[in-house]
């Protein structure tokens, strides 16, 4: 059995709403895996001390585990959130970026509404800036499907389909600007309107036939960029039946 | 090199509908598709290249015939159809989704189908994509450039563009016809079709454009599982009416012919630009 876990960083938990989205699909995969620690998912293992009269409980990171899923950013506020990264690292073999917190710092890092989040807004990275990270899988949350194929091909050992995910995982800062000067600044958009689609704070207009990105909008959470075809476009994606 | 791509079979064929086959570009396959999956609970929504006017094209989610009939005909001009896709499932609840799109776009559409990051439950609700032939696009204001300056005819007179036999034709309401050699086009093709390699829309499940059959007719590949059981369905059900491709001329050698020289050129040009250092798609 393959062990499984999801692990809850500084995130809002809709990855995780994601992953658990499509039951069906889910159940096919959980057949397969041990899901080993996911809030609300399965019971976790917790430690309980006494510590200067008081009682405290900790959920503990199981050991040996094969697939981490972390979702939200590290806190570097925070000292439990920086050792819980790196407690995870050690502890699994592959670790997964789970969408855009967790791979680019998402809304945690580029919050638009003028609140002040606590503790301070400056102070969330992606995992990817405190430890390795294996596979990234942008976007807010990325859908339900993408994280059934991803964790499928992980299953498989299809590291062909996990290229584009691997590739992602060595970089943390990615923006709908992306577009502008990866792909229309290069004369390759051909205008198809896949990334304002995608866009999940409709950051992208089109504009003849060209994205405009309204940036006070974009929470950099790489959707767009992934999806378009002017990027990358693996082969595999040319099997069709 | 391979000209087509996968496909399980060619024909020749056009909508029976007089209605469509007088909207339509050529043999009105898309319309009578996208009217056939509406009518029969195929589809129950298709996005499809309304005319804004003056040949501006803006995508469109379109629930019923009507509407699939006022956006029939070809805009040579980039319409971001893919961008309301989302917006199809979503807003429009739709469940089943036709979409028809150049090669470009079809791809798109797989590309999200394959990785669908940013597109929750949405990939499951596409059901029909057409693609139509391209070997090139024009951004508006060059089409605009086109028709205006070397064709001399107003924009918001023109009922029709067509390209064929070498010349792009553009046809006005007051009955005239224009033509000009599709080589005086050539400057404002929108660059970015230079590093395109598909000309018959190779992953959609049915792809079709003008090329190799009659004037009035179109040429259509059947080419997934998907595409063949609604096309079968389609004829069968008296909405298309097909000829073998063998039995019409000019047939599919020009066909291949033109699709092997997108893909050389373009080819060339994607080296080319390797040489130079500049991305290609990967
Ligand atoms: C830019 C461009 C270049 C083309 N080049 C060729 C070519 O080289 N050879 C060839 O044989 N055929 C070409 N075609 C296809 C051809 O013009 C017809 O679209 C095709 O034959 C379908 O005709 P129909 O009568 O079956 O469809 P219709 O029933 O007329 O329906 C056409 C459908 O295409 C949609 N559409 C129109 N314009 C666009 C657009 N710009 N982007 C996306 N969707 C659109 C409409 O909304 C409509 O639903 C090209 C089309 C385009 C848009
Ligand atoms: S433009 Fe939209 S999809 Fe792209 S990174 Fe910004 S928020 Fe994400
Ligand atoms: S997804 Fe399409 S419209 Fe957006 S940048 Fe890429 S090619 Fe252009
Ligand atoms: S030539 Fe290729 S890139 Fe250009 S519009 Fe046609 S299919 Fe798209």
């Amino acid at each position: 059995m393959v062990k499984i876990a999801h692990i809850h960083m500084c995130g809002c938990t809709g990855c995780l709403i994601s992953l658990a989205d499509t039951y069906e699909q889910l159940l096919d995969i959980l057949n397969k895996v041990e899901l080993v620690y996911a809030l609300t998912l399965v019971d976790e293992k917790t430690e309980i001390k006494e510590i200067d009269d008081k009682i405290i409980i900790e959920r503990k990171i199981p050991d040996d585990i094969d697939i981490a899923l972390v979702e939200g950013s590290v806190c570097l506020d925070d000292e439990h959130s920086l050792k819980e990264i790196l407690e995870v690292r050690e502890k699994s073999k592959i670790v997964v970026a789970l969408g855009a917190c967790a791979a680019t710092g998402g809304v945690t890092r580029f919050c638009r509404g003028n609140q002040m989040s606590k503790p301070v807004h400056s102070s969330f990275v992606p995992i990817g800036e405190v430890i390795k990270v294996d596979l990234a899988l942008p976007g807010c949350p990325p859908s339900t499907e993408s994280i059934v194929k991803l964790i499928g091909a992980a299953l498989n050992g299809d590291t062909v389909y996990l290229e584009p995910y691997a590739e992602l995982a060595n970089k943390t800062e990615v923006c709908g600007c992306d577009l502008l000067y990866k792909v229309v600044n290069k004369s390759l958009c051909m205008g198809c309107g896949t990334c304002a689609a995608a866009c999940p704070t409709r950051a992208i207009e089109m504009l003849d036939g060209r994205p405009n990105v309204l940036k006070e909008l974009c929470i950099k959470c790489g959707a767009c960029s992934v999806q378009c075809p002017r990027i990358r476009f693996p082969k595999l994606i040319e099997e069709i039946e | 090199m391979d000209a087509f791509g996968k496909y399980k079979t060619v024909v020749s064929a056009r909508a029976t509908d007089k209605k469509i086959l007088k909207k339509s570009q050529d043999g009105g396959i898309v319309s009578a598709a996208f009217i056939y999956g509406l009518e029969n609970g195929l589809l129950d929504g298709v996005i499809v290249a309304d005319n804004a006017g003056e040949f501006k094209a803006v995508p469109k989610v379109a629930t019923t015939p009507e509407e699939v009939l006022e956006a029939a005909g070809t805009k040579y001009t980039v319409c971001p159809n893919i961008s309301v896709l989302k917006s199809a499932v979503r807003e429009y609840a739709l469940e089943k989704v036709g979409i028809v799109g150049t090669p470009c776009q079809i791809r798109a559409v797989r590309k999200l189908m394959k990785y669908p990051v940013g597109f929750r439950h949405t990939d499951s609700k596409i059901a029909l994509t057409i693609g139509i032939f391209c070997m090139e696009n024009f951004p508006y204001m060059g089409l605009k450039t086109i028709v205006e300056e070397h064709c001399g005819v107003k924009m918001e007179d023109v009922v029709k563009m067509d390209i064929g036999k070498g010349k792009f034709w553009v046809y006005t309401k007051w009955g005239e016809t224009k033509a000009i050699k599709l080589k005086e086009t050539h400057p404002y093709e929108q660059i970015a079709c230079h590093v395109c390699t598909d000309y018959t829309a190779e992953l959609a499940d049915i792809s079709t454009g003008s090329v190799g059959s009659p004037d009035g007719w179109s040429t259509v590949f059947v080419r997934t599982i998907r595409g063949e059981e609604f096309f079968n369905k389609m004829v069968e059900d008296g909405y298309l009416e097909i000829k073998p491709i063998e039995e019409v001329k000019p047939g599919l050698g020009l066909v291949e012919k033109l699709a092997l020289t997108k893909k050389e050129k373009n080819t060339k040009e994607i080296e080319h630009r390797k040489e130079l250092g500049l991305p290609v798609p990967y």
